[in-house]
C-alpha cells in the first residue's frame, strides 16, 4: 500500500513536469472555473430575489426588471467563461498528449532492441495510444471536475449558510447519506465490473481462437464442442454482466431519491421558516434549486477519484516506456566510411539471458570479399549473429572489429551504413514503391531507383502495378506477395550497396522460380562484398568460404564445405539428410 | 439493426416493463414542482403548518415510489440488454460456424472477431441505455411542457419556443461534430499504425539510420491529430455554455411574465416557482438526450455490422450420406474439376482430373499461387468445385454430411494452429475417444514424441493460446500428430513440413511409409525432396495440371517439374549418386 502510494506520488510528479510548461494556461483555467462556479451559484440568488418581487395581485414591481437583466448578463458572462475554460482545458489536454506521444515514439527509436523483441508490440502500441488518451482524459478532465466540484460544494454551503443557517444544516446533515450510498454502490460494483471484464476477456480470447481458426474447427468437425464451449462462457458472461449493469445503474435512482429527500426536507423547514417570516419565498426557491443540484458534485467527485486512479495507472505505464534506458551510446573515437569489409570477431561471448549461455569465446576472421554461410536447423539462433554484427545487441565479452576498429568505437549510424541487410521478414513502410526502394539513399534519382529494381528483378512486377513506381503499398495500399516484398527489400539494398551484406535467404514462402530470381539478385549483389548469409540453399552453402553451423544458439562447427563433410559431424548429417529417401 | 431486434423476443416482458417503469418514475418526478407550488401557496400563504407537513409526506412518498419504479426499470432494462446480447452472440457464433470457407474469406476473420466482441458490447450498452433513457428524456421534456400548460397557458408558450431552440442548438452542434469526430478517428488511426509499423520495422529502420526521419514524420502526424482535436473541441465546448444562456433568458422572461400575471391575479407565486423548476429540469434532460442519441447512432452502426454477418449465408448445402462405397477402386477422384474463388477473377483450378488409389501417396508441387492448396481444400469440401466432380470413396463430396466427410478425410493445414489446452486435449480433436497409446503412436510417427517428452507433464502440458509456448517446428509436428490421431482414410498434409528441417522431414516421410494402416496421403510441398518418392506427383502451374506421374517420368517429360527440381538441386543431386 505504502509502495503504491509512493509510485503514484512519483507518477504525479512526472505528470506535473509535463504540465509545467502550460502552467499559465492551467492557472487561467482554474481561475475561470472558480469564477464560473460562483456565477452559476449566484444566478439562483438573483432569481430568488426576483421572485420575491412578485407578491400578489396588484401593480408589477418595476424593480424586478434590473434583476432580470442581471440574470441574463450573468448567464452570458458565465457561459463565456465556461467556454474559454473548456477550450483551454482541451488545449492543455491535447498538447500534453502530443508531447507525451512524441516522447514515447522517440524512445521507441532509441530503446535497445532487447526491449522491443521482448514486449508484445500490441502492448507498446496500446501504451502510446490508448493509455495516453485515457490518462489525458482522466487526469485533466478529472482534475477540473474535482476542482469545480469542490468549489461548488464550498460555495453552495457558503451561500446557504448566509441565507439561513438552519436549512443549511438540514442539507449538510443529509449529505453524508448520499456520499455513503454512492461509495457503497461503487465499491460493490467495482468487483462486479472486474468480473465482467475478466469474463469478457475470456470470451474474446475464445472467439479469437475458434473464429480465427475456423478452418481447423471445420476440418475436425469440432463445431458442436466449440458451440458448447462458447455457450458456457456466454451464459456466465450474461449473468455477471446483468449484475454489473444492474448494480451500477442503481447509483442514479438512489441519489435521485436522496436528492428528493433533501428537497422535501428543505421544503418543509423552509416553509416553517417562511411562516415565521424568517425566509422569503424567493429565498426558498433559491434553496430548492441548490438542493436540486447539490448531490451532483458529490457523485462526480466519487466518480472522479476512481477515474484519477485509473489515469495514474495508465500514466505509469506510459512513463515506464518513456523511462526505459536508451541504447547505450559508447564514446565515438573514430569514423568508418566505406569499409573494406574485413570483419573480426575476437573472443565473443553473448547471451540474451544470463542463465542461458549462447555464444561463448567465438573467434572468426573474415577477409574482405569473403562469403560466410550460417546454417542450422530452424530456431538455432542464426539471427543472433545478425543482431551482433548490426549492433542491435552488444556483445557481453570480446569484441567485433570492422577494418580493425571495434564497432563500439564508431557511431551506430556509421556502422550500420556500412551494412546492407535483407531479412527473411520483409518489412516495407507505408508509402510508394519509390519511397521504399530509396530508403537507404533518399537523394537517389528515379533512374537509379529503376536500375536497382531492374537489377533485383523487381522491375517487371512493379511495372504491372496500378501506378507503377508510385503505387502506394502498406496497410491500406496494394498488397504484394511475400516474394514480391522480398524483391523490393533486395532492391532497397541494391540501390545503396554498402560494403558488407547480411542476407537471409527466405525460402519457405516463396516458390522456387521466384527463388531462382532472388538468388540471381543475391549473387549479383555479393560480388566483391563481404557477405553473411543465412543459408538454406545447397549452392550457397557449398560456395561459401566459411560455413558456421549453429545449433541451439551455439556455433558447433566451423569450416568450409569439404572440411566439414570430412569431419562427418552435424553438418555432414544435415547435408546428407536432404537426400534421405523413403526407401533408404 | 432492425433484424437483430428479433432476439429481444424472449425478453418482450422486460423490454416493455423497463420503459414503462421509467415512465412511472418520470410522472412522479414531474409532480414534485406542483406539490411544492401548493406547499408554498397554501402552506406558507395560509400559514397552515399541518398542510406543509402533509405536502412534505407526499414528496417523500413520491420519492419512494419513484425510487421503486426506477429500480425496477433499471433491472428490466439490464436484464433485457444482457439477455439480448447473449442470444445474439449465440446466434452469431452458430451462424459463423455454418459459413463456408469462401464466406469466411469474404468477411475476414479479424472483422468477425471485432463484430462478435466490441461491436456486441456497444450494442448491449446501447440497448440498455435506450430502454432506460430513450423514453425518459422526451417524457421529462414534454411532460414539463405539458405541466406548464396546466399551470398557465401563456407561460407554457415560453416553453414551446425555448424547447425547439434548445433542440436546434444541441443537434446543430452534434451534427457539426459527428463527422469531425470521424476525421479525428482517422488521424488517430494513422498515428497508431505508424507506431505499429515502426515497432515491426525497427531493425530495418535502424539499419538504414532512419530514426530521426521517422520521429519527424510521427511528429507531423501527431500534430495534425492534435490540431483537429482542438478544433472540434472548440465547437463541442460551445454546447453547455450556449444552452445555459438560452435557458437563463427563458427563465428571465418566465419571471417577467409571471410578475405580470401574478399582478393581474391569474397566477400565484408558488406557480412561478414551479414553472422555474420545470425549466431547469428540461436543460438537464436535453443534454442527456443528446448524449443518448450519439450512443444510439453508434449502436445502430455496430448493429448493422453484426446484421450483415447474419445476412451472409452459406451457399453450400450439406449432404446426408454417412458412409462411402468402400469397395471402390479409387479413394479420391477428381473429374474435370474447375474452381473459382468468389470475387477472384481467374479460375484457381482448371479442368483437373486424377484418381488416387487407397494407400497411395500423392505429391503435389507447383509455385506459389499455382493452386496446390485450392486443390486439396476441395477434398474435405472446404470450398466447392465450380465445375466437375470431386469423389471420395466413390461418392461425390456433396452427398456426405460434413461430419462424415471430414472424419474420412483428415487435414493438416498449412498454418500450424493449436488451441489453448493440454497437448492431450488438442490431439483428441482428431478422435474424441482415442487412448493414450494411440496418441503416442501418432506422436511418434509425426516425430513429435521428443517434443512432448521434453515438456513438463508430457501430454498434460498446457499449450498457451495460439501455441505461443511452442516453436514453429514443434507446433507443426503436433498438428501432424493431431491429424494422424483421426485415423482417417485420407490424410492431407498441406505444406505441413515447411518449418521442419530436412532431417526431420525425411524421418517423418519414412515413418508415414511404415505405418500399418494404408492411408491415401496427399502431400503438398515446395520441396521436391519431400515428394519425389510419391506414387504419383501432380505438377500444377497457374491452376492447370501440367504434369502427372512418378519422379523419373516427370523429369523426362515435364518442363515445369524439371525446372523446379533443378532450381533446388542443381547438379549436386546428380553427383550424389542418383
Amino acid at each position: 500500500m505504502e509502495n503504491k502510494k509512493n509510485t503514484s506520488k512519483a507518477t504525479i510528479q512526472k505528470v506535473l513536469t509535463y504540465i509545467k510548461q502550460y502552467r499559465f494556461l492551467l492557472f487561467c483555467s482554474i481561475l475561470l472555473a472558480f469564477l464560473s462556479v460562483l456565477l452559476t451559484l449566484y444566478i439562483p440568488v438573483v432569481v430568488g430575489n426576483a421572485i420575491d418581487k412578485i407578491v400578489g395581485p396588484g401593480k408589477v414591481d418595476q424593480t424586478i426588471i434590473p434583476l432580470l437583466i442581471r440574470i441574463v448578463i450573468v448567464a452570458f458572462i458565465t457561459a463565456f467563461f465556461q467556454w474559454i475554460m473548456n477550450t483551454i482545458n482541451n488545449k492543455i489536454t491535447y498538447q500534453v498528449v502530443q508531447d507525451i506521444r512524441n516522447e514515447a515514439f522517440e524512445k521507441i527509436q532509441k530503446i535497445p532492441l532487447k526491449y522491443i523483441d521482448a514486449q508484445s508490440h500490441g502492448d507498446i502500441v496500446s501504451r502510446v495510444i490508448a493509455d495516453v488518451d485515457q490518462f489525458a482524459d482522466g487526469l485533466l478532465m478529472g482534475f477540473t471536475q474535482l476542482f469545480t466540484g469542490v468549489v461548488t460544494i464550498l460555495a453552495t454551503l457558503l451561500f446557504m449558510f448566509s441565507i439561513n443557517i438552519w436549512i443549511a444544516f438540514v442539507v449538510v446533515l443529509l449529505t453524508p447519506l448520499s456520499l455513503f450510498v454512492a461509495r457503497f454502490i461503487s465499491g460493490k460494483t467495482y468487483h462486479l465490473f472486474l468480473k465482467q471484464s475478466e469474463t469478457r476477456g475470456e470470451q474474446t480470447s475464445l472467439v479469437e481462437e475458434l473464429v480465427g481458426n475456423q478452418q481447423v474447427v471445420k476440418a475436425y468437425h469440432h463445431e458442436k464442442e466449440a458451440m458448447e464451449q462458447f455457450d458456457e462462457i456466454n451464459e456466465r458472461l450474461a449473468e455477471c454482466s446483468l449484475q454489473a449493469t444492474f448494480f451500477s445503474s442503481l447509483t442514479n435512482p438512489v441519489t435521485r431519491f436522496l436528492n428528493s429527500v433533501v428537497y422535501a426536507g428543505v421544503g418543509l423547514t423552509g416553509a416553517y421558516f417562511a411562516i415565521g417570516g424568517m425566509l422569503t419565498v424567493g429565498e426558498l426557491s433559491c434553496f430548492l434549486s441548490y438542493a436540486n443540484q447539490y448531490t451532483k458534485p458529490f457523485n462526480e467527485i466519487s466518480g472522479v477519484i476512481t477515474e484519477l486512479q485509473n489515469a495514474l495507472a495508465c500514466a505509469a505505464r506510459v512513463f515506464a516506456l518513456i523511462e526505459e534506458e536508451p541504447e547505450r551510446e559508447t564514446e565515438v573515437t573514430c569514423r568508418l566510411q566505406n569499409a573494406t569489409g574485413k570483419v573480426d570477431l575476437e573472443h565473443v561471448s553473448f547471451s540474451y539471458v544470463p542463465e542461458k549461455k549462447l555464444i561463448q569465446d567465438f573467434n572468426l576472421s573474415v577477409k574482405p570479399g569473403q562469403r560466410i554461410a550460417i546454417v542450422g536447423p530452424t530456431g538455432c539462433g542464426k539471427t543472433t549473429m545478425i543482431n551482433l554484427l548490426m549492433r542491435f545487441y552488444d556483445v557481453d565479452q570480446g569484441s567485433i572489429k570492422i577494418d580493425g576498429v571495434d564497432i563500439r568505437d564508431i557511431s551506430r549510424k556509421d556502422l550500420r551504413s556500412n551494412f546492407g541487410m535483407v531479412l527473411q521478414e520483409t518489412w516495407l513502410k507505408t508509402g510508394t514503391i519509390l519511397e521504399n526502394i530509396s530508403m537507404g539513399k533518399p537523394n537517389a534519382t528515379r533512374e537509379e531507383i529503376i536500375q536497382a529494381a531492374k537489377d533485383s528483378h523487381a522491375h517487371n512486377f512493379i511495372k504491372r502495378l496500378p501506378n507503377g513506381y508510385d503505387t502506394v503499398i502498406g496497410e491500406s495500399g496494394a498488397s504484394l506477395s511475400q516474394g514480391q516484398k522480398q524483391l523490393l527489400c533486395i532492391a532497397r539494398v541494391m540501390l545503396c550497396l554498402p560494403p558488407i551484406l547480411i542476407l537471409d535467404e527466405a525460402t519457405s514462402s516463396i516458390d522456387t522460380r521466384t527463388e531462382v530470381k532472388i538468388q540471381e539478385a543475391f549473387s549479383h549483389m555479393m560480388q566483391g562484398r563481404t557477405s553473411f548469409i543465412v543459408a538454406h540453399r545447397l549452392s550457397t552453402i557449398r560456395e561459401a568460404d566459411v560455413i558456421l553451423v549453429m545449433k541451439d544458439g551455439n556455433i558447433i562447427e566451423q569450416g568450409n564445405h569439404d572440411t566439414l563433410l570430412a569431419q562427418n559431424g552435424f553438418y555432414a548429417n544435415l547435408y546428407n539428410s536432404q537426400f534421405a529417401t523413403t526407401e533408404s | 439493426m432492425k433484424k437483430l431486434l428479433v432476439y429481444l423476443k424472449n425478453y418482450k416482458k422486460e423490454s416493455l416493463l423497463g420503459p414503462f417503469f421509467k415512465l412511472v418514475e418520470v410522472i412522479f418526478e414531474l409532480m414534485v414542482p406542483i406539490v411544492m407550488a401548493s406547499l408554498i401557496d397554501k402552506g406558507i400563504g395560509m400559514h397552515d403548518r399541518e398542510y406543509i407537513l402533509k405536502m412534505f409526506a407526499t414528496l417523500i412518498l413520491f420519492g419512494v415510489c419513484g425510487l421503486a419504479a426506477s429500480i425496477s426499470a433499471q433491472y428490466f432494462a439490464a436484464k433485457a440488454a444482457t439477455g439480448f446480447a447473449k442470444e445474439v452472440k449465440h446466434a452469431l457464433f452458430e451462424h459463423i460456424q455454418t459459413l463456408s470457407f469462401a464466406e469466411m474469406d469474404k468477411l475476414g476473420v479479424s472483422s468477425l472477431i471485432t463484430r462478435m466482441t466490441s461491436d456486441m458490447n456497444q450494442v448491449q450498452t446501447g440497448v440498455n441505455i435506450t430502454l432506460r433513457l430513450l423514453l425518459r428524456s422526451p417524457f421529462v421534456v414534454f411532460g414539463a411542457m405539458i405541466m406548464a400548460f396546466t399551470i398557465d397557458v401563456q407561460a407554457a408558450l415560453i416553453f414551446v419556443v425555448t424547447i425547439p431552440v434548445l433542440f436546434i442548438v444541441i443537434f446543430g452542434i452534434m451534427l457539426f461534430c459527428i463527422p469531425k469526430y470521424r476525421k479525428v478517428q482517422e488521424k488517430l488511426d494513422r498515428v497508431l499504425s505508424t507506431t505499429r509499423e515502426n515497432l515491426e520495422g525497427t531493425r530495418v529502420i535502424r539499419a538504414f539510420c532512419k530514426e530521426e526521419e521517422e520521429i519527424k514524420i510521427f511528429g507531423l502526424y501527431n500534430e495534425d491529430l492534435t490540431n483537429i482535436q482542438k478544433k472540434v473541441g472548440c465547437i463541442s465546448a460551445l454546447m453547455n455554455p450556449v444552452t445555459y444562456i438560452i435557458i437563463n433568458i427563458a427563465i428571465a422572461i418566465l419571471i417577467w411574465n409571471g410578475a405580470i400575471r401574478v399582478a393581474a391575479g391569474v397566477l400565484t407565486q408558488g406557480a412561478v416557482v414551479a414553472l422555474y423548476n420545470y425549466m431547469s429540469q428540461i436543460l438537464v434532460e436535453l443534454i442527456k438526450l443528446a448524449n443518448l442519441i450519439i450512443s444510439i447512432t453508434k449502436t445502430i452502426a455496430c448493429g448493422n455490422r453484426i446484421q450483415s454477418v447474419f445476412e451472409t449465408s452459406s451457399d453450400m448445402e450439406e449432404g446426408r450420406e454417412t458412409a462411402g462405397k468402400s469397395k471402390n477402386e479409387s479413394m479420391v477422384e477428381f473429374r474435370n474439376v474447375s474452381m473459382q474463388y468468389q470475387g477472384g477473377g481467374e479460375a484457381a483450378l482448371e479442368n483437373i482430373s486424377f484418381a488416387a488409389k487407397p494407400g497411395q501417396v500423392i505429391g503435389i508441387i507447383g509455385g506459389t499461387g499455382s493452386g496446390k492448396s485450392s486443390l486439396v481444400n476441395l477434398i474435405p469440401r472446404f470450398y466447392e468445385a465450380t465445375e466437375g466432380e470431386v469423389l471420395v470413396d466413390g461418392e461425390n463430396v456433396k452427398s456426405y454430411t460434413y461430419a462424415a466427410l471430414r472424419t474420412k478425410v483428415s487435414t493438416c493445414l498449412q498454418k500450424a494452429v493449436l488451441f489453448h489446452g493440454t497437448i492431450r486435449e488438442n490431439l483428441l480433436w482428431g478422435k474424441k475417444d482415442a487412448t493414450d497409446a494411440e496418441l503416442w503412436e501418432a506422436l511418434s510417427i509425426a516425430q513429435a514424441k521428443d517434443v512432448v517428452e521434453s515438456k513438463d507433464g508430457g501430454l498434460d502440458y498446457m499449450i498457451e493460446q495460439g501455441g505461443k509456448n511452442l516453436s514453429g517446428g514443434q507446433k507443426q509436428r503436433l498438428t501432424i500428430a493431431r491429424a494422424l490421431v483421426q485415423d482417417a482414410d485420407v490424410l492431407i498434409l498441406d505444406d505441413s513440413s515447411s518449418a521442419l528441417d530436412y532431417a526431420t522431414d525425411a524421418a517423418l516421410r519414412i515413418a508415414l511409409a511404415k505405418m500399418e494402416k494404408k492411408m491415401t496421403i496427399f502431400m503438398v510441398s515446395q520441396r521436391t525432396s519431400s515428394i519425389q518418392h510419391a506414387d504419383c506427383i501432380l505438377v500444377l502451374e497457374d491452376g492447370k495440371l501440367v504434369g502427372k506421374g512418378k519422379h523419373e517420368e516427370l523429369l523426362e517429360s515435364c518442363d515445369v517439374y524439371k525446372e523446379i527440381y533443378y532450381s533446388q538441386f542443381k547438379k549436386e543431386a546428380m553427383e550424389n549418386g542418383k
